[in-house]
């Protein structure tokens, strides 16, 4: 008897938690953003009750999923044209800001001090530089001591929003890389060995000495790898700290009616550290129902979520920003 | 109770042949799929697909070579190491090794192939890329470390195989041998190998095909750079780590259906690879037959 009471309770409780467990979210796409999302996600449900489950299955993957319609909300961090967002019915919008840094293991050269022009560094990945103590790089670093070894570049290996910003930086900075190899989620890669994932390329350069590769900034930290100072657009030294990440943050021209389609790429002012990039949320027009959950879930995030994102390595959204994104969602009746 | 009996008979009957039935139909499911799905790629590059070396996702260019040659190589390399010490093993398992050694030697040699391939891929990274880096030079990743990796991976399915193919030697056809003065070198070279060749040319088949397909750990150590490396030390790929590293972040119809086709080029050389082995152990079989 006193067996089938406690079942009953247990099978009437489940059902009354599973009956006020709330809405349930699914979102689905870049990598790059995926711990940040994955820690609001976790602050969201603690703080409302909803859970929202993000699958990190790549940018391509987060357009086509959401251009299908099998997740309440995609994610990419190569942000859509206009054209294609019409043609696919999403609406577009930025969610967090990250940085893309270069990190290196040379042994004795400590974080920040190697210095390397931008392109210097289209040339090491064109394979014009070969050796780490090429006259093009000891120019800009007298003080240090270069060993005569070769570098082995470290790229991605598979498809990626990280590689889609590198790449759209180092066009900018290098003719000779626009026209030979161009920019792209995956490239034909003159030189280089390739890692999968962020992790992949962290764990390479960690294990091959005189090796630099590209990483997203909370990587180079949660690794304590050495980085490179690079240039701003206009050609001074910047390191890859948050202020300047910030710095080129707050200089974005973000415009509404393009759907937020901007790339943060080599902003203007002296301390804009060039690689920079923003992640996108992507939403079915026609889903407005979920559609007001996902952009309370991200409300609820650039109120509450500035920190976690910082601790993690990213660069939250500027306030105006953030205001721009809401001004979007009341313009669209994307909001309750 | 008869009527009863057979119904059961005949629904089991039935269930088998329906088992049986539906293995072939996937088989032939997934062969269509891939040809539906690489048709795209197909027709627009048609079998310059396969010569052409140039891989550029971001303007449409896709050329399958590099992979096809870095799969081609990786798996002669393994080949070459993993052939004559999986033999040599396997001979010294069946006929040299003192019988107290020949059971656990035998358990740890088949343990490698319990050990699942990511973790020979960390491995490989982790300790074999720095070891070939301190000794051959370049940055340790490429189309030899993989080709290493691979040798170990199949070095069991091989001295496994082997060794049982040299132990269905009838006994007395080798003590007729011994009796007739040859040594031990002599029976084992003219009595047992010529007697369990089909077996291990079956076996380094075999071995061959899950070389060739293997994907994970050769992801870790080969490098993945899509260019013919113009060294056997210097970074390759292979179509599987192809597969593997792109299939996510695809975003045009080509693209996806160049990987198909790629797909479809591994399915096809591994479906004649394993039909070749399947071939030689049943014509080994029907010849046993008829000796009988």
């Amino acid at each position: 008897m006193i067996l089938k009471k406690l079942l009953t309770t247990a099978v009437v409780s489940s059902l009354a938690v599973s009956l006020f467990a709330g809405e349930k979210l699914t979102g689905a796409g870049a990598t790059f953003p995926a711990p940040v999302y994955y820690d609001w996600a976790y602050s969201y449900k603690k703080a409302t009750g909803h859970k929202v489950n993000y699958q990190s299955i790549g940018s391509g993957g987060g357009i086509e999923q959401a251009s299908k319609r099998t997740v309440d909300f995609g994610a990419s961090d190569e942000p859509l044209k206009s054209a294609k967002l019409d043609k696919e019915k999403l609406y577009q919008f930025p969610a967090v800001i990250g940085s893309i840094v270069l990190v290196h293991n040379v042994a004795g050269i400590p974080d920040e001090a190697l210095k390397l022009s931008n392109t210097n560094v289209a040339d090491i990945y064109l394979g014009k530089i070969t050796k780490w103590n090429d006259p093009k790089i000891v120019a800009d670093n007298p003080s240090l001591n270069l060993p005569n070894e070769n570098i082995t570049v470290v790229r991605r290996s598979d498809g990626s929003g990280t590689t889609y910003n590198f790449s759209y930086f180092l066009s900018a900075v290098s003719s000779d890389w626009k026209s030979k190899v161009g920019t792209g989620k995956s490239l034909d890669w003159p030189v280089g060995v390739g890692g999968k994932g962020n992790e992949g390329v962290t764990n390479l350069v960690k294990q091959t000495p005189n090796s630099i590769g590209y990483v997203e900034n909370a990587y180079k930290i949660s690794n304590k790898l050495s980085g490179a100072t690079i240039q701003t657009a206009s050609g001074k030294w910047v390191t890859a700290r948050e202020e300047n990440f910030k710095a080129s943050a707050a200089n974005a021209n973000w415009e509404l009616d393009k759907h937020f389609y901007y790339i943060l790429s080599l902003q203007k002012g002296d301390h804009s550290y060039p690689i920079v990039a923003a992640t996108f949320i992507l939403l079915p027009k026609e889903k407005t129902e979920t559609n007001s959950l996902v952009v309370d879930f991200y409300n609820h995030s650039f109120e509450n979520g500035d920190k976690s994102a910082s601790k993690l390595g990213y660069v939250p959204l500027p306030t105006e920003t953030k205001n721009l994104i809401r001004q979007y969602w009341k313009q669209n009746k994307l909001t309750n | 109770m008869h009527n009863k009996h057979s119904i059961k008979e005949m629904f089991f009957e039935h269930l088998t042949r329906f088992s049986a039935i539906l293995v072939l139909f996937f088989l032939s499911a997934i062969f269509i799929v891939l040809i539906i799905k690489a048709y795209p790629a197909i027709h627009h590059f048609g079998f310059s697909f396969i010569t052409e070396q140039k891989w550029a996702p971001n303007f449409e260019l896709f050329g399958g070579l590099p992979a096809i040659y870095g799969s081609f190589i990786s798996t002669l390399i393994a080949m070459l190491f993993a052939v004559p010490v999986a033999i040599g093993i396997a001979i010294f398992l069946s006929e040299i090794s003192p019988k107290s050694l020949k059971a656990p030697m035998g358990v740890s040699i088949e343990l490698l192939a319990a050990i699942p391939s990511v973790v020979y891929g960390m491995w490989g990274l982790f300790y074999l890329a720095p070891l070939m880096r301190d000794v051959f030079g370049g940055n340790g990743l490429g189309l030899f470390t993989a080709g290493l990796i691979l040798a170990i991976m199949i070095l069991p399915f091989i001295s496994a195989i082997t060794r049982d193919a040299l132990n269905t030697t009838p006994k007395i056809l080798k003590e007729s041998a011994y009796a007739l003065g040859a040594t031990q070198w002599d029976v084992i070279k003219d009595i047992m190998i010529p007697y369990a060749k089909a077996g291990i040319v079956g076996s380094v088949i075999l071995a061959l095909g899950r070389a060739f397909g293997e994907t994970m750990a050769v992801t870790f150590v080969m490098g993945n750079s899509h260019q013919i490396p113009n060294s056997i030390f210097a970074p390759a790929t292979s179509i599987p780590s192809t597969l593997a590293n792109e299939f996510s972040e695809v975003d045009s119809e080509l693209y996806l259906s160049s990987l198909y086709f790629l797909a479809l080029i591994l399915f096809i050389i591994s479906f004649i690879i394993i039909a070749f082995a399947k071939f030689y152990f049943l014509k080994n079989k029907r010849s046993r037959k008829i000796k009988k």
